[in-house]
């Protein structure tokens, strides 16, 4: 599997760590039962998820991905703080 | 149709002429008081204990490919009972104990052998650590002997003692674990189920789960609706499809794990070994395969097979520990779909909706769980309480935090385990 870095270009997966679903992270003053959903509950989709890989032994950039679970096709990858994940839900 | 060695030896004076199919394949009835979605391991173990510890014969296990063609069918078929945390400590040895009299139990031959397994141990904190859970295994009424580096030495000196970098200190024996034959398991299950009167149903894919007023009513399968008073999930990595039928989420990524199997070789690893530099496990099957594996390849995945990076990764690992294998080919690998959960540790329990259990999250350690969950989770569907042994798996360990069962101690997060 490859993954097409937005500044390396496209590497091989070696190059990237995994964090996960790439999910908006909630407010710090939000509800238990939303960190709950953030922190534990996945989609997990058979199909396109959109994740967060780590370009580790690149450029250091956070990226988010959008794969398919099922064939591992890539079909988007773009910054992570692009993505806006942080505004809080 | 009982099998005994005087069958054996008739039908092989006769031609084998006179086995039949070891279960009915038939229709499915309008209505069950049990529908179990999943004839994998588990589903099929759940079934039988309903009908012969329970007395319920009316279910349906709704298959949507073939009996046992998921996980069970897909793993290293190591049994044990090693575990540390209470939780999963006395769920394992149940489990354990229960694979001791399975053979007799379901009157078919599942292969268990107690061949032993060896967990090494390759530095002093790694010691510390299995000293530590072998007195926990103990603890529990299990057996463990730490072994020093001679003991190790006369029981499998075909490891690369010689190793500077992963240097063979000891290891931990456990004598009552071993290997199963992973087919025949599900095979017994189903094959005990379907004798008592359950309706083991092939090819029968889940489409919907029927809720109303916050209680299940039935399920839409590809061979029509199928009403029932309980709905029990059992399937494995593909848990969370199943559960978002009901509008649920669940707690559970699914990732591939691959397991190897090489060629046939003579006699040479009489255990289950485990090398703790790099973390890999290997045993040797009775057609002299050696059959081994190691990690998760480390994200979300629904495909049946690895990426190579982990298959080099495990080669590497492999030759470290057993260099005597290096000409040794590989026939095939595999891989299967893990339900992980944030803790490494599983669910049987009730669902929000009522009606609807859960069994899932048994991450990369289903095979072992086989009778023990099919046990506890039959217990849960026919009393509506937890079994004693499997009373901490519960659901909202993952919202309130209390009882999370991290056994790796690496943190209650997705992806670590």
């Amino acid at each position: 599997m490859r993954i097409h870095c937005p500044l390396c270009g496209a590497r091989d997966r070696r190059e990237f760590s995994y964090k996960g679903a790439a999910l908006v992270r909630p407010l710090a003053a939000a509800e238990s039962e939303a960190w709950h959903a953030y922190v534990n509950l996945r989609e997990n989709p058979a199909g396109p998820l959109a994740e967060l890989w780590y370009h580790e032994m690149g450029c250091g950039s956070w990226l988010q991905v959008t794969r398919d679970t099922v064939n591992h096709t890539v079909s988007e990858v773009v910054l992570a703080r692009d993505a806006a994940l942080g505004a809080g839900v | 149709m009982r099998f005994s060695g005087w069958r054996v030896l008739k039908e092989g004076l006769t031609g084998n002429r006179g086995w039949g199919p070891q279960w009915r394949d038939p229709e499915p009835k309008r209505e069950y008081d049990v529908v179990i979605i999943g004839g994998g391991g588990h589903g099929l173990a759940t079934a039988y204990y309903l009908a012969a510890e329970h007395g319920i014969i009316n279910i349906a296990v709704l298959e949507k490919g073939y009996l046992g063609g998921g996980n069970v069918g897909r793993n290293t078929t190591i049994v044990r009972a090693n575990y540390y945390l209470p939780g999963n400590s006395e769920f394992y040895s149940h489990s354990l104990r229960l694979w001791e009299g399975l053979e007799q139990e379901l009157n078919y031959n599942a292969m268990m052998s107690q061949r032993g397994m060896i967990n090494l141990f390759h530095n002093d904190g790694q010691r510390d650590a299995i000293v530590r859970r072998g007195n926990a295994i103990i603890n529990q009424g299990d057996d463990a002997e730490l072994l020093d580096q001679d003991a190790v030495r006369r029981l499998v000196p075909y490891l690369n003692f010689d190793n500077n970098r992963f240097p063979i200190m000891g290891g931990l024996l456990q004598r009552r674990a071993g290997t199963a034959r992973h087919d025949a398991v599900a095979w017994g299950f189903a094959r005990g189920a379907d004798m008592r009167g359950v309706d083991l149903i092939q090819n029968c894919e889940v489409t919907g789960i029927d809720v109303e007023g916050g209680r299940v009513t039935g399920v839409q399968t590809a061979r029509g609706p199928i009403r029932a008073k309980k709905v029990a999930l059992a399937a494995a990595g593909r848990s969370s499809q199943v559960a978002a039928l009901a509008g649920l989420t669940l707690p559970i990524e699914s990732h591939v794990l691959q397991a190897f199997v090489t060629e046939g070789i003579k006699p040479l690893v009489d255990h289950v070994v485990t090398f703790a530099e790099g973390h890999l496990y290997i045993s040797q099957s009775d057609k002299g395969g050696l059959v081994f594996g190691s990690y998760l390849d480390f994200y979300s995945s629904y495909a049946a097979r690895g990426n190579l990076p982990m298959v080099e990764h495990t080669m590497e690992t492999c030759l470290a520990m057993v260099p005597a294998i290096s000409k040794a080919r590989l026939l095939r690998s595999w891989g299967g779909i893990m339900d992980m959960t944030p803790d490494g540790s599983p669910i049987i329990d009730h669902s929000p909706i009522a009606g609807l259990y859960l069994n899932c999250g048994w991450c990369y350690g289903g095979f072992k769980a086989t009778p023990g969950s099919g046990n506890a989770y039959a217990h849960l569907i026919a009393t509506d309480r937890p079994h004693g042994a499997a009373a901490k798996f519960r659901l909202d360990r993952f919202s309130t935090g209390h009882g999370l069962m991290d056994e790796e101690g690496t943190g209650a997060q997705h992806n670590l385990h």
